[in-house]
């Protein structure tokens, strides 16, 4: 069993209003020195077998076709472990 | 003119989709999700709603729906789309449409009556329309922001291809108060209010929206 790791992340110049609001609770309950959050997305894909080179592909396009929006999202693919 | 509409699981506004088409004199077809074909329909509406639960990002696992195959095939080869809020975000996600739609600036649901400026008449849902004419209609979104590229919004603009824009106040932070746009050639459109809470006067604020749908079969009468 391997696991791929996809991390999607709003592209930098794409506003976070989620990251803003959270930014702010963070504040509010004196957690000072936080300057910015933005929030991202995290995809564990479980394979059978190990992960080959393959399967890299496969997660890769996966990732390009469903889990991101290249329009305005970056994403990183890579075995965890 | 069969006009489909199709139903996603989270759909919510395809009723009142089907009511503006018939209003407009055109034929209303119900198309589903699952559906394999278009049942031989000359244009099609994607409604507004929740597809999917807006699960992974609004309209990204609607666009991979069975139906979508079909349509987008049908689209390439010029049937007119209109994509009405979630359909607007469908249509941004399949790249029939460019950009993508984001959380509103002000993060939250904005449910309102929203005054719209038509830039462009040259589409075929919004032939019906003077160009610089405002209407009402309602607008409700949580995601909501039109966002592109700076050189992707310099060249719809340059191309006329942005259809409609707030005025009054922009309600999620839409760049360049863009509310609605159009492919190149100008058969697909998209747009986040929605036109067809607007067509009788007993449920909307005006009947401002059914233009939309007019517009469609005018064309087709004039061809």
């Amino acid at each position: 069993m391997a696991r791929v790791v996809v991390d999607v992340m709003l592209k930098p110049e794409i506003l976070d209003p989620q990251g803003q609001a959270v930014q702010g609770a963070l504040a509010r309950l004196g957690f000072a020195g936080v300057t910015a959050v933005r929030q991202g997305k995290r995809f564990e894909l479980e394979l059978a077998g190990e992960a080959s080179d393959q399967q890299l592909a496969t997660a890769e396009r996966a990732a390009q076709t469903l889990l991101a929006n290249p329009v305005i999202e970056d994403y990183r693919v890579r075995v965890e472990g | 003119m069969r006009v489909g509409v199709v139903t996603f699981p989270g759909s919510l506004d395809d009723r009142d989709a089907v009511r503006a088409v018939a209003l407009a004199g055109g034929e209303p077809v119900a198309l589903w999700h699952a559906d394999a074909d278009l049942r031989g329909v000359e244009a099609v509406v994607l409604p507004g709603g929740f597809s999917y639960g807006d699960y992974l990002r609004c309209g990204a696992i609607a666009r991979h729906a069975p139906v979508m195959g079909p349509l987008l095939k049908a689209a390439g080869a010029g049937l007119p789309v209109l994509g009405i809020c979630n359909g607007f975000q469908v249509l941004c996600e399949a790249r029939l449409l460019p950009g993508a739609l984001i959380r509103n600036d002000r993060r939250r649901f904005v449910c309102r009556d929203q005054r719209l400026r038509v830039e462009s008449s040259a589409s075929a849902w919004t032939s019906a329309y003077e160009p610089g004419e405002e209407i009402v209609v309602p607008v409700k979104n949580g995601e909501g922001g039109y966002v592109a590229d700076e050189r992707t919004l310099d060249s719809l603009e340059a191309e006329g291809r942005v259809v409609l824009r707030y005025v009054g106040g922009n309600p999620n932070g839409s760049a360049r108060d863009i509310a609605g746009v159009t492919d190149a050639s100008g058969r697909v459109v998209g747009l986040m209010p929605h036109p067809e809470h607007a067509v009788d006067p007993l449920t909307g604020p005006s009947t401002d929206g059914l233009g939309f749908f007019a517009s469609l079969l005018h064309r087709v009468a004039a061809a």
